[in-house]
């Protein structure tokens, strides 16, 4: 929010502690609770509208119906056969990062996604997973991932620590993808939404500024829709790719 | 989920690409392309970001190593030295994976 005439564009990511007192024993806090709601939200949605079980499908069994399909259509079609296996982790992952990142659209709402420490988890049990699935498929033979084909055994030494470090790196391009995204996109909205306000109090000259700074207020919200679902498409995806080179070693 | 006794009907999308193949309406090759990678439908703003996540990711986790390994060793420039150089190539890697041609190009090493 602006506060007299600076523009402080990082306080909307400030946590407080919500649910009163039970709240504050456990620190629980407004991010928290955005992630009750989105929980709720999905669980709700599909549950209500998978109850009619109707041959043709009402908008909201079309809507579970369509993200159910498109994202097992995303795990057999990255993954393979063995993605079906996977399914209920892609589609939970989606969903919570798809719904952190919309209701963050909405004013008011606070965007979970938009903390490191959110995303990071996140990517750091997709990275564990990966790594177990690997180990838990092929064993200690998991490792010759790390070691590319057809190169000079000399030049290995250089190689598999080059590798290695490529394999970790997942867990920060992951995290910081979305984490990015989500405040990039959020910051810009605050300062242009400033901009309406202190140009619009400043007078006649400052409105035609004002409107133009609410047009392009206007235009990204659009675009943080946009950014909102494709960043969750692009992190289930990526989970998907991890997992199938966990699965096929190459 | 205890027993299933059909076996699960392919996806509408599967049978329609049957349907089409067996009508010739689409070239070959066709769907491959377009489902290759994460980059498709990204913008080159998009594309461009993407890259330069994963290059930095990898330089920030070499750069990191290096350093703790120096602080544990005591050694304080060898290792932050050596593995700068690593994390520069491993982005390099990174953002060849990125464009590489999945699944048995004759030029992909991953």
């Amino acid at each position: 929010m602006a506060s007299g005439s600076n523009i402080d564009a990082l306080g909307q990511f400030t946590l407080h502690r919500s649910l009163g007192a039970l709240g504050a024993s456990v620190n629980f806090t407004n991010a928290n609770t955005m992630m009750l709601v989105a929980g709720a939200l999905i669980l709700g949605t599909l549950y209500v509208g998978m109850r009619p079980k109707a041959m043709v499908p009402g908008r909201l069994q079309a809507l579970a119906e369509l993200s159910y399909e498109g994202v097992l259509g995303m795990c057999t079609d990255t993954i393979g056969h063995e993605g079906r296996k996977f399914f209920p982790f892609i589609f939970t992952l989606f969903g919570f990062v798809l719904l952190g990142n919309l209701l963050g659209v909405f004013p008011l709402f606070f965007t979970y996604t938009s903390h490191i420490a959110v995303t990071l988890a996140l990517a750091l049990f997709v990275v564990l997973l990966t790594t177990y699935v690997g180990l838990r498929m092929h064993g200690l033979h998991f490792f010759s991932y790390f070691v590319p084909q057809g190169v000079p055994k000399a030049l290995l030494p250089l190689l598999v620590p080059i590798e290695v470090l490529s394999y970790i790196s997942r867990l920060i391009s992951l995290s910081v993808r979305l984490f990015a995204n989500m405040m990039a996109g959020h910051v810009m909205l605050e300062v242009f939404g400033s901009f309406v306000v202190m140009l619009g109090g400043a007078g006649l000259l400052g409105l035609f500024p004002a409107g133009l700074s609410f047009a392009v207020n206007v235009a990204l919200i659009g675009f943080e829709v946009l950014v909102a679902v494709l960043q969750a498409y692009v992190f289930a995806v990526l989970t998907c790719i991890y997992l199938h080179d966990a699965v096929h070693l190459h | 989920m205890t027993d299933d006794p059909a076996p699960p009907s392919p996806s509408f999308e599967a049978r329609l690409r049957a349907a089409r193949d067996r009508q010739g309406l689409d070239p070959a090759g066709a769907t491959d392309a377009a489902a290759n990678d994460a980059t498709a439908g990204l913008s080159p703003w998009g594309i461009g970001a993407r890259v330069g996540v994963e290059m930095v990711s990898a330089l920030v986790v070499a750069l990191a190593i290096g350093w703790g390994l120096d602080w544990w060793l005591g050694t304080r420039p060898i290792f932050l030295a050596i593995f700068v150089l690593l994390g520069g190539a491993a982005g390099v890697l990174n953002v060849w994976r990125l464009f590489a041609p999945r699944d048995g190009g004759p030029g992909g090493m991953g």
